[in-house]
Parts: structure tokens; C-alpha cells; sequence
């Protein structure tokens, strides 16, 4: 079977800040393809490139080199006809504060010329969609975190674009309102709606992405799909290894080697050197957690430290 | 294209008054600040209460215009809300064009509740509207391009509030409201032909007083192309920000 119709291409885009030899390369060289009606996923820490991505493909900033067609247009000719289709929701939650939901609804609507009778239904749909029908009348800036969030990916979403950019969605928001929002953006991908998902959470890019580019300093070192990219170190053996903490407590310790032996064999040497016993032993199938340590050559500790953080 | 820009200048506009402007202590101190600094001039001198109209008018405009304005875009910017814009399928230039008609607007407004006031007082037979009306937009729209000119020129609100006071402060003594330009020492009067207020103030004190000559249509290109160039600069200075 063919691969459906890519919705975004990119060929070799580059962003560098300063001067051309001693400047930051913040997105160097990328070059991927997002299909029709999948959620693509850009994992990578802070400073990777994530957001400058998206700021040159949504328009805000120009690329330094390379190439980019969304929805079959052209980015460098076709911007403000990309723009009308396309749907950007940057990490801070930005609507106005003065307007309610429902006025900051209608002005997305108003900017991309919405028809006049479509508006005030879309806005009502929107709302009930997002659970904030009861908050309609309420200015944006009284809105909780999580509600901000959720009204401005639906502001994002108002004008029915095909193609949805969400800069590190959940980031700061407490564990009910992030499912939440997970729920609706799964529910896009039902829509035909193509989403294009920047996040440092593992967890929510191996819960929503069909497919994920691994981001390492401006670099994509590593894009397939979860279970392609878990396949890669399928070969290897992740290990997990229970010490004896101390007092009656235990520690738990992921290994991941390039087989079993390796790995059982760094566990014992780590517990041999701390002088601690090791009390149990299982091989374990490697999650997305390891590929990205194995392919990134990164600790996922980076990532966790950077929940609540800006993305780069 | 042309459409969309259209489209979103209008709402630009729209949702900036609604937003921002049309709040009850702006409407008020719009009109009141103007009336405060003449009444002090009028307690120092009784007898020339209708010969400070044309630069109270000039003042409510100046204020009106600018005051929210020099501080509506650097605040967008600081919490995200121009990126919004940015993203919409219009130009820079309608984005723009959408802010300065937001201030125009409301510092139209403004000076249309002191122009009633003014009216009321010493009658409307002398005036002469067709130089009037136009003179009001043009000044609007000029110190309204200067409001944008600040707005997109500094980082943070404060700095916004302090550059547009560095620019109207001195306008305000040098632009003839208060004291007639000519009477000012010649290097003074230099500089008084570098403000748009000095424009704005000759048109209304000839609209207000029913006179109109070469130099009053000499004044209203004037004043239309201050309004040109700051709009141009803002958004030049606005596109190398966003680049």
C-alpha cells in the first residue's frame, strides 16, 4: 500500500541564530514527512529544536536554509495561504485575558474568516468539546491552567485546519487535566485531523504518537514509529535489577545492555561495588524510555528534570 | 489576499477597543489629563480659555491616541497574544494597521466628548469642519503612528511608557498648545517643526477659528506623512523582531 499523502515535508531545514561561523545551529539539516491524519511526534529536551521548528513552519521565523511544503503548498510562496489551514498552539497558553472563552473563540473565527452564521455554533461545539461550556461567559485570564489550555487549543482548532501544532501540550498542567487533554487530542486523530505534537514527556509521546522523531541538539538522530523505535533495541535486553536498599527497603535499577548476560553482568558489578545484595533479577521488554536512552545516547533523567520547563 | 488583510485590520481593531481601550478608567483619564494640564494654564491666565481649544483638542488627541497604544503591542508581546496575530493569514502591515485604527479610534473618541464640551461653551458658528474633520484624522492617525512606532520599538511595558513621555512631554511645551511656536527662541522653533503636534495644533486652531490658507494644507500633508513614515518604521522595526 502506498504511504498516504505526506501533509507536511521537509527537506534539510535549517535555523542558525548569529553569524554563520560562530552562531547557534539550533535545527540543523532536519529532513522529515508527516502523513495524512497521524500524530508525529518531536521528542527531544530542552534546547533540542522542538519549538524553533514549528516557529519556522507555522511562519514566525524564517529558516536559514532548506525546504518545507505543508498541506501540498509551499512554504517559502504559499505562507499566508498555509497559514488560513493550518492551527498553532505555542506553549504558553496565549489568549486574551480580557475576553471570555467565548469572545476569544469568535476572534480566532473572526481572523480566519469563519462565516459569520458558523461562529457562534462552532464556538457552543468547541466549548461542550472541551468541557467548558459552563465557563463560556468567564474571562480567559479567570480560567484554571488546565481550562487556558484546553480553550486555547480549542481557539486553535476553530477554523477546522487540517493541521494542528501543539508545543509541548501538557507541560505545567496537573495529572487530570493532562489526561484530559490527551483524551482530546486522541480525538482529533479521528477527526482526520493531522497533528504535529512537540513534548519531553516519553510517556505521553508513546501514548499518542503513530510516529516520533527523536531531537537531540537541533538533530533528528532517530524517526519511526513507538514500536519501530522500541524494536531497535528489541535486540538488546533491558534488565531490571532489585538491590537490597538498606533498613528493609529495596531499589529497583533498569539495565539496558546489548544482551542479557551483559546486562545481568553491569548490575552485579554496580551492586559488588556499593556492596549491596542483589535480591532479584528480570529481563524485561525494552519501553520507549530505553530506545530513546540507547539512540539518543541521553539519560531520561534529562527529560524528567525538564517536566514543568520551557521547551527548546 | 487583500481581503484577508481587510478582514483582519477591522477585528484587530474591534477586539483592541473592546479589549483594552473601552474600559472606564481609560475613557476617563483620556479626557481628564488633557483637561487638568489647561485648567492649569487657565488658572494662571483667565482671559485665554478659547484660545487653548485647538491645543486641548491637539493634547486629548495626542494622549488619547497614544497612550494605550504605545503599550497594547509591547504587552502582547510579553504574554504571547501577538504571536496569535502573527499566526493569522494577514500581512504585517493589516496586523499593524489594526493596532494604529484601535488608538485612532479611541483617541477620536475622546477628543470628540472634549470637542462637544468646547462647542457647547463658545459655539460652533466660526468653525470650519471641513479642515476640522480632517485634521482630526490625520493628527490621530500620525500620533497614533507614533504610539505603534514605541510599542514595537522596546521589550517590556515600562520602557514602552517611558519612551512615548520622552516623545510627548517635550511636544507638549514645544508644539504651540500652551505657547505659540513663533514666539519660541529660533533653535526651539527648529525642533517644533520635527513634532507632528506643531502640525496638528495649526490645523485645529485654523479649523476652530474658520481660517484656511496654503500652509494649513501644507500642515495636513504633513501631518498624513509623519503618519506614513512612522507607520513604515514600525513596521520595518516590528519585521526585523519577529525575523
Amino acid at each position: 500500500m502506498p504511504d498516504p499523502v505526506p501533509v507536511i515535508e521537509v527537506a534539510e531545514l535549517t535555523k542558525r541564530y548569529g553569524p554563520p561561523d560562530s552562531g547557534l545551529l539550533a535545527v540543523d539539516h532536519i529532513s522529515f514527512q508527516v502523513r495524512q491524519g497521524e500524530v508525529f511526534g518531536f521528542l527531544g529536551p530542552n534546547g533540542a529544536g522542538k519549538t524553533t521548528t514549528i516557529h519556522m513552519l507555522a511562519g514566525l521565523s524564517q529558516p536559514t536554509a532548506g525546504q518545507a511544503c505543508m498541506l501540498g503548498l509551499d512554504r517559502a510562496r504559499d505562507l499566508p495561504q498555509i497559514k488560513k489551514r493550518i492551527g498553532v498552539v505555542p506553549e504558553a497558553s496565549n489568549l486574551y485575558d480580557e475576553l471570555t472563552a467565548f469572545g476569544n473563540l469568535v476572534f480566532s473565527m473572526q481572523l480566519y474568516g469563519v462565516p459569520r452564521g458558523e461562529r457562534t455554533p462552532r464556538a457552543e461545539e468547541l466549548l461542550a468539546r472541551f468541557r467548558l461550556a459552563d465557563r463560556r461567559d468567564i474571562p480567559f485570564g479567570k480560567l484554571s491552567r488546565g481550562m487556558k489550555r484546553a480553550l486555547t487549543i480549542a481557539a486553535a482548532l476553530a477554523h477546522r485546519p487540517a493541521l494542528l501544532f501543539l508545543d509541548e501540550p501538557t507541560t505545567g498542567l496537573d495529572v487530570i487535566s493532562a489526561r484530559n487533554l490527551r483524551q482530546m487530542i486522541a480525538g482529533l486523530r479521528q477527526e482526520g485531523v493531522t497533528v504535529f505534537l512537540t513534548t519531553h514527556y516519553l510517556e505521553e509521546a508513546e501514548r499518542l504518537c503513530d510516529r516520533i522523531a527523536l531531537l537531540v541538539r537541533g538533530q533528528i538522530v532517530a524517526l519511526d514509529t513507538v514500536d519501530g523505535l522500541k524494536a531497535r533495541v528489541q535486540e538488546a535486553a533491558a534488565v531490571e535489577v532489585t538491590l537490597d536498599g538498606g533498613r528493609g527497603g529495596t531499589e529497583t535499577r533498569r539495565m539496558v545492555g546489548e544482551d542479557v548476560a551483559c546486562g545481568v553482568r553491569a548490575a552485579l558489578a554496580e551492586a559488588e561495588r556499593e556492596g549491596r545484595r542483589v535480591l532479584a533479577v528480570n529481563t524485561v521488554r525494552p519501553t520507549l524510555e530505553d530506545a530513546f536512552v540507547q539512540l539518543t545516547g541521553l539519560s531520561a533523567d534529562v527529560m524528567r528534570a525538564e517536566k514543568g520547563g520551557k521547551g527548546g | 489576499m487583500l481581503s484577508d488583510d481587510l478582514r483582519g485590520m477591522w477585528y484587530i481593531m474591534l477586539k483592541d477597543l473592546r479589549a483594552y481601550y473601552l474600559k472606564p478608567p481609560n475613557v476617563s483619564w483620556g479626557i481628564l489629563f488633557p483637561f487638568a494640564f489647561v485648567l492649569a494654564f487657565v488658572i494662571r491666565d483667565p482671559g485665554n480659555l478659547e484660545g487653548l481649544v485647538p491645543g486641548l483638542l491637539a493634547l486629548t488627541l495626542l494622549f488619547g491616541t497614544s497612550s494605550m497604544e504605545a503599550i497594547v503591542i509591547t504587552f502582547e508581546r510579553r504574554i504571547g497574544a501577538l504571536e496569535r496575530l502573527l499566526l493569522a493569514p494577514l500581512r504585517l502591515p493589516a496586523l499593524l494597521a489594526g493596532k494604529l485604527l484601535g488608538g485612532m479610534v479611541f483617541g477620536l473618541v475622546t477628543t470628540l466628548v472634549v470637542l462637544i464640551v468646547a462647542l457647547a461653551v463658545f459655539g460652533a458658528s466660526g468653525v470650519n469642519w471641513p479642515l476640522l474633520i480632517p485634521g482630526l484624522i490625520l493628527s490621530a492617525a500620525a500620533f497614533s503612528a507614533l504610539g505603534v512606532l514605541v510599542s514595537v520599538s522596546v521589550k517590556e511595558v515600562f520602557e514602552a511608557q517611558t519612551l512615548a513621555n520622552a516623545f510627548r512631554f517635550p511636544m507638549m511645551f514645544l508644539g504651540g498648545v500652551f505657547v505659540p511656536v513663533a514666539s519660541l527662541p529660533l533653535g526651539l522653533q527648529i525642533v517644533a517643526r520635527a513634532l507632528p503636534l506643531t502640525y496638528a495644533v495649526e490645523v485645529l486652531r485654523a479649523a476652530v477659528e474658520g481660517g484656511w490658507s496654503v500652509s494649513t494644507s501644507l500642515d495636513l500633508i504633513i501631518l498624513a506623512g509623519f503618519a506614513a513614515v512612522l507607520f513604515g518604521l514600525s513596521v520595518r522595526v516590528l519585521a526585523r523582531r519577529v525575523a
